[in-house]
């Protein structure tokens, strides 16, 4: 069986976004050590043909682009009946989906469609005995799982900001799907019948390339003015986060929730102020590419995951900061 | 309305994890275990939904070692009307397919409206084993619901996705996995505690298999992480900050 590789490229307008070009980076990699072809599946609302041909550019030998009006592109019953059946057709030994929210859901209804193996939040892989192995975080970053998929198809979903898109010239060839909306139909699904706009000011923590994060240390939810004002500074790469207490306590939404029973990020840059670092907290963060620590305590356990760290109370530090990062943005 | 909540032993999150001697399990010594919080809320969720329809029953399931009857007597005690042990080793605890099997081989014999779990164990934390239960038992699955609502015979769930929630419709019977934000998890009264010990709390041999295809080699610490670099203090540390996040590390 050869190595071709199919990626599950989501993406919500024309633009791509990071986490459509890792997982076709991936997927291209693995193609490439195996001897296979790299297929991206785009699936979005209108917009997915000019996205697919961007990821010709991460190395996509073919290109299939699912454009679905309306609601349709955000039925996870029929996403994963075509991606199933698409699976089927070709033979594909893997297939590389994005660990966002509707990505992960995606996956896991493919794999029971297909009762294939399947490895969540993947950091890493490697081709063994001619076989997938692939490392995972688990137990909140307690350890880490290296679990063998063999046979296929085999499913992966992949952590996010993890793998760097590495552009590739793929063969390239872009195609257009069609999608019968009537092929999940008969089985017993969801309907996505609605959507709610979140704020659209800033990303959410998930996706975002830097996070700031407050956590108890701030004193009350009068004070996230401060948070807030260092995010603005650092630009529209920027979210917010929370600790749990916080959360907890009523002071910040659940959906900013950063750890163990919040979010799992891995931006580039993760800034936690006033966030003592426990281990539940760790889990969701610890994974990020450059974690700074700011904490009144110097011996508060984020010093430990930190690289770099300052000790001090935060409402002298953080306008000192955020005075700091708007000058050196500002001045090139 | 019967409600069934699946939910998971597992390793506290504050629990200092150490590979067992095979290197494929945990070593549990000196490790206080507790139902997965993702768990804890779709308990109080089933609760609430049989309190709301003002009829049925809640029944708390767990796959995995004979301890698991510790949560089940907790999941009584908080107000679930019997519990069932679905009794196998550890070996479950890191494959999606084993544990839904499972649960799929039992709840398929019952007679069930809704079937509630946790959107991923804070152990394992794959997200997989609610989709793989929903096409065993060949019902809609709703995934991560921060909120639900269900009226005759109808639900409707919200989940959070990249940029906004979206609204989910479904008919019962169906899984639904939730996330934090659903509900605030009740505590165990004493009296609940008295009544759980009157509950019944069933034992059984866990039936489903791995597929064989999905093997765990190794399970390690991660690797220990080098020491960080502490800039100093107060605010004159956090403009040294921003020069090195920018001319050394290209951050901002």
């Amino acid at each position: 069986m050869s190595w071709s590789t199919l990626a599950f490229a989501q993406v919500s307008q024309a633009v791509v976004n990071g986490t459509a070009r890792e997982v076709v980076t991936v997927a291209r990699g693995i193609a490439q050590a195996g001897g296979g072809e790299t297929t991206a599946l785009v699936w979005g609302p209108g917009g997915a043909a000019e996205a697919g041909r961007e990821l010709v550019g991460f190395g996509a030998d073919k290109v299939y682009c699912c454009e679905l009006p309306g609601l349709e592109w955000r039925q996870p019953d029929l996403a994963a009946v075509t991606v199933a059946k698409l699976i089927k057709e070709v033979g594909y030994r893997v297939v590389v989906f994005p660990s966002t929210a509707r990505g992960a859901d995606v996956a896991a209804r493919t794999a029971a469609l297909l009762s294939a193996p399947m490895a969540s939040n993947v950091v890493s892989w490697e081709l063994v005995d001619d076989t997938l192995e692939v490392v995972r975080p688990v137990f909140a970053g307690r350890a880490t799982a290296t679990v063998r998929l063999s046979g296929g198809p085999v499913l992966i979903t992949v952590r996010s900001n993890v793998f760097s898109p590495r552009p590739a010239q793929g063969a390239g060839v872009v195609e257009t799907m069609a999608v019968e909306a009537s092929s999940a139909e008969g089985r017993r699904g969801v309907r996505v019948t609605g959507f709610e706009e979140g704020r659209r000011d800033r990303l959410s923590v998930g996706e975002a390339p830097i996070v700031v994060s407050g956590g108890r240390g701030l004193g009350g939810p009068e004070n996230w003015g401060l948070i807030e004002d260092l995010a603005e500074a650092l630009g529209p790469d920027a979210a917010l986060g929370a600790s749990r207490a916080v959360v907890d306590a009523g002071w910040r939404p659940h959906d900013e929730q950063v750890g163990q029973t919040g979010k799992t990020v891995s931006p580039n840059l993760y800034i936690a102020v006033g966030i003592s670092g426990a281990i539940q907290h760790l889990a969701g963060m610890r994974t990020s590419k450059r974690i700074v620590a700011i904490n009144r305590d110097p011996r508060a356990p984020i010093f430990g995951v930190a690289d770099y760290g300052v000790v001090g109370d935060v409402f002298e530090v953080l306008p000192a900061l955020t005075e700091a990062v708007r000058e050196v943005r500002e001045g090139g | 309305m019967n409600v069934i909540a699946c939910i998971k032993r597992v390793p506290d999150s504050a629990a200092r994890i150490r590979p067992a001697a095979d290197g494929k399990s945990i070593n549990a010594a000196g490790v206080k275990f507790v139902t997965s919080p993702f768990d804890e809320l779709a308990l109080e969720e089933a609760l609430r939904q049989r309190d709301e329809a003002g009829e049925g029953t809640v029944t708390a399931i767990s796959v995995g070692p004979p301890e698991c009857a510790d949560i089940l007597r907790s999941a009584l005690a908080l107000g679930a009307d019997e519990a069932v042990l679905l009794s196998r080793g550890e070996e479950h605890r890191l494959d999606p397919v084993m544990a839904a099997g499972a649960l799929a081989e039992e709840i398929r014999e019952c007679a069930f409206d809704l079937v509630l779990t946790g959107k991923q164990a804070i152990d394992d934390e794959g997200g997989q084993a609610p989709a793989l239960l929903a096409e065993a038992l060949g019902v809609p699955f709703a995934p991560a619901a921060v909120a639900l609502t269900v009226e005759d015979g109808r639900a409707v769930a919200r989940r959070e996705v990249e940029g906004g929630l979206e609204i989910l419709e479904f008919d019962l019977p169906a899984v639904v996995s939730v996330d934090k934000g659903i509900n605030l998890p009740r505590y165990p009264n004493l009296k609940g505690i008295m009544a759980a010990k009157r509950k019944p709390l069933e034992v059984k041999e866990a039936a489903g298999r791995s597929t064989g295809r999905l093997e765990l080699v190794a399970l390690e610490e991660p690797p220990p992480k080098g020491a960080g670099r502490i800039l100093g203090e107060g605010p004159d540390a956090a403009r040294e900050l921003a020069h090195v996040l920018r001319e050394e590390e290209s951050l901002i």
